[in-house]
């Protein structure tokens, strides 16, 4: 378990969005599938980003319909213009849709509608008095220019900007695209500080406040719609790539365990082959160690769920501690030693000590039953922890044990009495041994 | 119970791994008389589609597979043949695995790294209708009965609880110790204790203890 500390560093980016969800029979390949279908852009057979398209997909209804809505939205003070403009920007757009293009009757019904809708937010803005003819042609002009840069950072260019992302801005506007793309974004930009300029110069002659406060906000709008978009793509970009390199680390972190663990046990596995007892030592330990690496409580299969709990030291637990006890013990005598623990504590002082007198109990056992598998049970109660150690072995006499034999009278129960702990033995010549311990706890320390 | 005997028990395996299979087909089919695979099915549309083909007595039925594993299986075969008893047999650790699989009708679980005769006697064991319970889980359904501080109201008192008798029962059990030994532990007879088994697992499989379904991130709260 030599890769915890990178793993508990990594946890917090590594713990998916569904986290809190999980709940106990779903699978975990199939979570990521479940949830209701996305809404996209669609790709093919749009007339201008394919929002109207995605809409109609996602909603089951017409496209025409969704069209005509969205123009006629256009005629209340262009709420329908902008509500496509923000579906634009925060929509995906569908990558994975095979092409297919819509009639040429489609396409005519659409742009008329597109006339339609701006028309009508046009002449709505121009009745309503939001702005005079003077605002609205360099308005305009602003806003056709955005829609050139706009279309510009469209998903079409998807791999450009994705490079984009990786070299900074400078590289996004100018370079990697071609000149075709740095002569729209040059000349979109030019459309805007046009618009924005000839109404600066316009209020600066009329020196009438609202037009001041026009040109301010047609500078701040120009700003936004230039660099929405490409804030909205570099993010989703550097999500994605931050992604993929969290996957490449955990493959590399998967790749370099296996091969610290079950390739060189496999190695000496058949250089031992001759030896049964050291093979199925091997074995047993590297399925211990694999075992709680994937399953175990600060395990590889865990920490994606549980997040930053993972960040607990390890070690501090008294079913790690056990675990890490019985496994030292299969290890150094090659026995099975079968293990449960029901409940979580935090290990103390106390615990501690019983986390070694069981330890004993297991080597004893180990030792001198002549068995090779040993039952521990440990359980966690409100007010103390047990640990039972069994063996169906030889068993002893407790009384005919000879003086200067002290494991069991130091080590464990000398440990647990000291610590304010009880020690009970049940074995008989023949019957196997059980040792049986208990530590009372402090309220509050069961977790 | 003697013609019954000389009957062999059908098993059915279900695991993605096909060597595993071979394993457990090879050892059960050389051991013992007693046991005889009639089928095996590497995936969950595949086990539903033999399963249904074979109509073998009990299946074991691996916890971890792609598609939904264990339970998948047991949630399509179950409506249809009832009388299918299922045990799994599974390498993972995690209780939340096992809990799901007996929670949706297995009779019982083992791990993977028991012996050849156990399992042929656990085989045996859940095709006369006994529920088969390894140590681990039995520490797993102590764990999720837990009467935690903070755990939810209880809906069902009668089927969310266990009886001490019950818990007594379970505690053995995950302590390692056979049935019988059991029954002279708590000077019951060893059919009580089978009861008090079916019971425990009757409870697990239709309890509505929300501690059950949010016991894996209330495992983890701790």
């Amino acid at each position: 378990m030599g890769h915890v500390p990178e793993q508990v560093q990594r946890t917090p980016e590594t713990a998916p969005p569904e986290a809190e969800t999980v709940v106990i029979p779903a699978p975990r390949s199939a979570v990521e599938e479940t949830g209701p279908p996305k809404l996209h852009r669609r790709r093919s057979g749009r007339a201008v980003a394919g929002v109207a398209g995605g809409l109609a997909d996602h909603l089951g209804v017409r496209v025409l319909w969704v069209r005509v809505t969205f123009a006629l939205l256009g005629g209340l003070g262009g709420v329908g213009l902008f509500a496509y403009g923000l579906l634009w920007v925060f929509v995906p757009q569908n990558a994975k849709e095979e092409k297919k293009e819509g009639t040429a009757k489609d396409r005519q019904q659409a742009f008329g509608l597109i006339a339609l809708g701006v028309g009508l937010s046009v002449a709505g803005g121009a009745l309503s008095g939001l702005f005079s003819g003077w605002v609205a042609a360099p308005l305009t002009v602003a806003l056709i220019g955005a829609a050139v840069v706009w279309r510009e950072a469209d998903e079409s260019q998807r791999r450009r900007w994705r490079t984009g992302a990786k070299t900074g801005v400078v590289g996004t506007l100018s370079g990697a695209g071609g000149w075709s793309a740095a002569i729209r974004i040059l000349a979109g930009a030019a459309l805007v500080m046009t618009g924005v300029g000839v109404v600066l110069l316009r209020s600066g002659s009329m020196e009438q406040i609202q037009f001041a406060l026009l040109a301010v906000l047609a500078t701040l709008i120009g700003v936004a719609v230039l660099t929405v978009p490409f804030w909205v793509r570099l993010v989703r970009d550097l999500g994605e790539e931050r992604r993929a390199r969290i996957r490449t680390e955990e493959r590399a972190e998967i790749a370099a365990h296996l091969h610290d663990s079950v390739l060189q046990t496999l190695a000496l596995i058949q250089k031992q082959s001759g030896d049964p007892r050291e093979v199925a030592r091997l074995a047993r330990g590297q399925e211990r160690q694999l075992r709680s690496w994937l399953y175990g409580p600060s395990g590889y299969g865990d920490k994606e769920k549980s997040g930053s709990e993972g960040l607990a030291p390890s070690g501090g637990r008294l079913s790690e501690a056990i675990a890490t006890a019985c496994g030292e013990v299969e290890d150094s005598f090659a026995i099975s030693v079968q293990q449960v623990v029901v409940g979580e504590a935090e290990l103390d002082e106390p615990l501690t000590a019983l986390v070694h007198a069981a330890r004993e109990a297991i080597v004893n056992a180990a030792k001198h039953a002549g068995v090779d598998e040993v039952s521990v049970y440990a359980e966690v109660e409100p007010t103390a922890v047990t640990v039972f150690v069994r063996d169906r072995g030889k068993g002893f006499d407790p009384d005919t044990v000879p003086d200067d034999r002290h494991g069991l009278a130091d080590s464990i129960r000398g440990r647990m009495e000291r610590n304010g702990g009880k020690c009970r033995l049940r074995t008989a010549p023949g019957e196997g041994t059980e040792v049986q311990l208990e530590m009372p706890i402090k309220v509050g320390k069961v977790a | 119970m003697t013609d019954e005997a000389k009957r062999p028990v059908s098993v059915f395996l279900v695991d993605d791994h096909a060597l595993f299979r071979a394993g457990v087909r090879a050892e059960l089919e050389s051991i013992t008389e007693e046991v005889r695979v009639v089928g095996e099915a590497g995936s969950v549309a595949e086990a539903a589609a033999g399963i249904a083909r074979t109509r073998p007595q009990v299946v074991l039925l691996d916890v971890h597979m792609p598609d939904g594993g264990g339970a998948e299986v047991l949630r399509r075969v179950r409506p249809e043949l009832p009388d299918v008893v299922f045990l799994a047999l599974s390498v993972s650790d995690a209780a939340e695995d096992v809990i799901a699989v007996i929670r949706a009708g297995a009779r019982g679980y083992v791990t993977k790294t028991i012996s050849s005769k156990e399992l042929v006697r656990a085989v045996v064991r859940v095709a006369d209708g006994d529920a088969v319970f390894s140590p681990r889980l039995a520490g797993f359904v102590l764990d999720a009965f837990a009467d935690r501080p903070g755990s939810a109201p209880i809906s069902d008192p009668e089927l969310d609880l266990l009886t001490p008798r019950e818990r007594d029962v379970l505690r053995l059990l995950a302590r390692g110790y056979a049935y019988k030994e059991i029954a002279s532990e708590l000077f019951i007879s060893v059919k009580t204790v089978e009861t008090h088994v079916s019971s425990v697992l009757r409870k697990t499989q239709l309890s509505n203890r929300y501690e059950l379904s949010r016991w894996a991130s209330d495992r983890r709260l701790v």
